[in-house]
């Protein structure tokens, strides 16, 4: 009989979470829960001015209190040639300043002590002397003539621009834009924000003398990554180099990078010969650690009078504060913002971007988003909005018409990715018919005769995730495949490990959920083992919804050389030839006789116990998987809002969201993306932005200031789904982790700018917060750029 | 505590003021002396070696700190251990024995209403108070109530979910019905 491939949790199966028996008991690991013998605490003295040179550090009265074992600073690291670090995007970032400081919340010393008290104490006790600096908040300010060099560190920086970058065709673009019909331009500021997990950054560096081994664990989304930054920043040998992730508290890409606290607790570890713990305080992770987006946008549109895009002109200027770090692919200056427009059939783009120096925090991290995407894709929607406005038509129409239709895969788009799969009218359909797209309109019209504004706003959209194939991705050249080593004991039970690294994605339910499916091993017999260097093969970690796409991969593709090799098992068991074996889940059999057949169990336990002659003993196997293409989920959300005129205060009427991720492994994890990515959507549209006042404070450096959606305010979400299986990969599986907030933030603001069409209103500004809202109604103006700080 | 000995350190004692106070910790009194500046998140986790209980934001703002004291949920992070002399602490520990889950706990895993798992304690904590002062709430009366606890993972549904499906299971249990 065959199995039953629900009964055993494999794929399709809403299988409850493995992980979650001991988070629900409070049993979770997180780095702060890690406790070693005789280990010391870590704190950092940040600046609290965003530009000063520094004209002395005074550490004495820190020394003098008991129980301070350590303080340093950077003219200790810099004797060591360790006070600065590379960045992941090839720039270099200050560890602990020495000349000067570049943002507010720069780590200028660590005081390292018994307890996390008294190293407290002892930042406090530090006296810095500052020589203030004119401070640069905005890609304008930095640009001004007589705009003072803040990387003056850096021998060949006479101006703060980092790069000049473009991709696609300048020629036939103006070109395009020459024989339109209409040119629809809109500009636009994508703010500033942080991904904030509610855990913050960590680590505990253990470095034994005796064995010369240096063990760190750490809050890292990339594990393997740290571990090659760190043999080859601190020249540690990398065999000697144990990096540990436990069990993380959100991570949403701001825990990719290498932050100065993890390379100081490392060093001062290695300095006392005790393991040193440093946690971050939510002020240090708000305003020092990976922000991300940042970014003005000029989009332009060339439209046929029918609703033909012919064009698309980008131009973006990104804001990356003192230090160009940003966690993406080298070959991409400004991420995959370039992916915009992939899901509409154009004939060409181009794209132009500039990067700049500010004195704010330095970051462009992929927030819960593959690189940049969240910034294309919102950028992308609201141009078509406007573009459906300027023209008069339909705002679902107009899409209608410009997307790659279904028979048209694979898809080159004008700036060169190549879609392969796709409904994407289906899915627009379906939510249309989910929203009553129809009766909403009519509704819109009855209830502005009574002076009520509603609104509807939708954003579609197909999104590259899974980076990368290794001819186009690699992070410091290091090609992003990914990994994973299976298993298979005697009894059938299995242990599996990847290289990608879990943060609430339940990476210990669905991976085991992938073997059963390939091998008919119930879930429950797999355990999953994920973070830890030693043990897992390399992979380059869990960010830009990379696991299922890349990691997951392995997974399935380990569990299939298992298969091979239990296939000759079976033969042997059978005493038949492999060519006249057949597989059905769990289970080989004589093609002839299907009543006589051996299990993968009972493969296993030959595999120990009874194996032929010349086959290697054991059921173990690692596959690394380098994947053909990117994998191409769409998305289509439709929010519903009623807007009140006399406040500016909108309220969230519905939203629908139609997802097509492919092949869903584990459907209820997979809504659970889903409806998280729609409320950091729903908080990136309305709340949740960190902005600076001129002299470079950061406005957003708390949960105070740092409005995060409650369980109050957040809407209630509707799903639904579209299965375009992925062509490529092994289980037809796309990306998920992050469409909703990529594609999430347009759909909300559409909405607000539908509500206010007869305001001449033609763009807001995220947050669309009630003042900002209020103000465009009643000045009917567009309102720009990032809320502006009031100085008293 | 007992234990066979003790190193007396020849830092932070000495100068440093400590306080004795009593408290019962998840049903059980202890008795410790404290610097009086010390938070009482800060006791649970490193002085008593509870871990579950989480220090998010440092701020009383995410709410991952939060246990029931007396009853009525806390932030931990915001209240000095001195203050929990002659209280009763509850954290996540205590709320069911080793071998058993409480019903928010199986609801929270029954309808995904975790993903992280960082804010879920103090998620939890809040809901039992809830569910302790009203055993049938509405949807509208759990986003009320959990609104000082901070979720970046879920989009807050599944954990509303979670709680209604504990409301019911401890009404099942209450009538004396339900499917164990």
């Amino acid at each position: 009989m065959v199995l039953d491939e629900i009964k055993i949790e494999g794929l399709g199966a809403s299988r409850l979470r493995v992980e979650d028996n001991r988070f629900i008991r409070g049993k979770g690991n997180y780095v702060d829960d890690i406790v070693l013998p005789g280990m010391l605490h870590m704190e950092i003295l940040r600046s609290p001015v965003a530009h000063a040179r520094i004209k002395s550090i005074d550490t004495s009265k820190a020394w003098d209190i008991p129980g301070v074992r350590l303080v340093l600073t950077g003219e200790m690291l810099a004797a060591r040639n360790l006070a600065w670090m590379p960045t992941l995007s090839y720039d270099t970032q200050a560890v602990l300043a020495t000349d000067k400081v570049r943002f507010q919340g720069q780590e200028i010393a660590a005081v390292v002590a018994d307890d996390p008290y008294i190293a407290k104490d002892g930042c406090d006790a530090i006296v810095v002397e500052y020589e203030p600096l004119p401070v640069i908040v905005n890609p304008d300010q930095a640009r001004a003539p007589d705009a003072p060099v803040i990387r003056d560190d850096k021998v060949d920086q006479t101006d703060n621009v980092i790069f000049n970058w473009e991709v696609g065709d300048k020629a036939g673009t103006d070109a395009a834009f020459e024989r339109a019909d209409v040119v629809s331009r809109i500009e636009m500021h994508y703010p500033r924000s942080h991904p904030s997990p509610i855990e913050t950054c960590g680590s505990i560096a253990d470095f034994d003398r005796a064995t010369s081994k240096l063990t760190v664990y750490m809050t890292s989304q990339a594990p393997h990554i740290v571990r090659a930054a760190v043999a080859l920043v601190a020249e540690l040998p990398e065999h000697m180099i144990r990096i540990v992730a436990p069990d993380i508290g959100g991570g949403f890409g701001n825990k990719v990078p290498v932050y100065p606290g993890y390379v100081v607790s490392i060093l001062a570890s290695i300095l006392l010969e005790k393991p040193v713990k440093w946690i971050e305080d939510k002020s240090g992770n708000l305003i020092s650690t990976g922000f991300a987006r940042d970014i003005y946008l000029k989009g332009e549109l060339a439209l046929r009078q029918d609703g033909k895009i012919l064009g698309v002109r980008m131009h973006t200027d990104s804001d990356h504060g003192a230090f160009f770090s940003d966690a993406q692919p080298s070959k991409f200056k400004i991420g995959l913002l370039h992916a915009a427009f992939a899901c509409y059939d154009i004939p060409v783009a181009h794209l132009t971007a500039q990067g700049i120096y500010t004195n704010k925090a330095p970051g462009g991290v992929a927030y819960r988003c593959s690189f940049r995407i969240t910034e294309a894709m919102y950028f992308q929607e609201r141009m078509v909005q406007a573009a459906a406005v300027d023209l008069g038509m339909d705002q679902a129409e107009f899409r209608r018409i410009n997307f790659v239709r279904d028979d048209d895969f694979p898809h080159r788009t004008a700036f060169g990715f190549l879609t392969d799969s796709g409904q994407y009218a289906k899915c627009l359909d379906v939510g249309l018919e989910a929203i009553g797209y129809e009766e909403f309109l009519k509704e819109k019209e009855e209830a502005k005769k009574q002076g009520r504004l509603l609104g509807l706003g939708i954003s579609t959209m197909t999104e590259p995730l899974g980076a990368g194939n290794s001819r186009e991705y690699d992070i410091l050249g290091i090609k992003m495949f990914d990994s994973a080593e299976l298993r298979v004991h005697m009894t059938g039970k299995a242990l599996l490990r990847t290289g990608a690294k879990s943060q609430g994605q339940g990476h210990e339910t669905t991976w085991a959920q992938i073997v059963a499916h390939e091998l008919g091993i119930p879930a429950a017999d797999v355990v999953i083992e994920e973070g830890d260097t030693d043990t897992a093969p390399f992979g380059m970690g869990t960010y830009a919804s990379r696991s299922t796409p890349v990691a997951g991969a392995a997974v399935a593709m380990a569990a299939r050389k298992i298969r091979a090799k239990a296939r000759k098992l079976a033969a042997h068991l059978l005493e038949a030839s492999e060519e006249d074996i057949d597989w059905e889940l769990g289970r080989f059999y004589l093609r002839g006789a299907p009543e006589r057949g051996v299990t993968i169990q009972e493969c296993a336990m030959a595999a120990y116990s009874n194996m032929p002659d010349g086959l290697e003993p054991g059921l173990e196997n690692v596959a690394y998987y380098d994947p053909p293409n990117l994998t191409w989920p769409f998305g289509c959300y439709i929010v519903t809002v009623e807007v009140d005129p006399e406040t500016g205060v909108w309220d969230v009427l519905r939203v629908v969201a139609v997802d097509d991720c492919g092949v869903r492994i584990n459907p209820m994890i997979v809504e659970g993306q889903i409806m998280g990515g729609l409320a950091e959507a729903y908080a990136m549209a309305n709340m949740q932005f960190i902005t600076f006042d001129e002299e470079g404070n950061c406005i957003g450096g708390n949960y105070t200031d740092y409005l995060l959606p409650t369980a109050w305010e957040t809407p209630g979400f509707e799903l639904h789904e579209v299965v375009t299986p992925c062509p490529h990969h092994p289980i037809g599986a796309k990306g998920i982790g992050e469409c909703a907030t990529v594609g999430g933030p347009a759909a909300y603001v559409n909405a607000v700018m539908d509500a206010l069409r007869d305001y001449d209103v033609r763009n807001i500004d995220m947050p669309l917060l009630p003042d900002r809202v209020h103000q465009a109604i009643t000045e009917r103006s567009d309102i720009s750029g990032a809320p502006p700080v009031r100085m008293e | 505590m007992t234990s066979l000995f003790e190193e007396v350190t020849p830092t932070g004692s000495g100068d440093i003021p400590v306080t004795r106070i009593t408290l019962t910790l998840n049903g059980v009194s202890r008795t410790v002396d404290v610097e009086p500046r010390l938070l009482l998140a800060h006791l649970i986790r490193q002085g008593f070696k509870l871990t579950g209980t989480h220090t998010g934001c440092d701020t009383t703002n995410c709410g991952a700190c939060t246990v029931l004291v007396d009853g009525t949920p806390v932030k931990s992070c915001t209240m000095l251990a001195v203050q929990a002399d002659g209280h009763d602490v509850t954290t996540v520990e205590g709320l069911a024995g080793p071998s058993e889950l409480h019903p928010i706990q199986e609801g929270f895993k029954d309808e995904h209403g975790l993903q992280c798992g960082f804010c879920t304690p103090g998620m939890m904590m809040t809901a039992k108070a809830l569910l302790d002062r009203n055993p049938d709430p509405t949807e509208d009366e759990i986003r009320w109530a959990l609104s000082g606890n901070l979720c970046r993972c879920t989009g807050y549904q599944n954990i509303v979910k979670a709680v209604l499906w504990a409301a019911t299971k401890i009404q099942s249990q209450a009538d004396g019905g339900g499917e164990g």
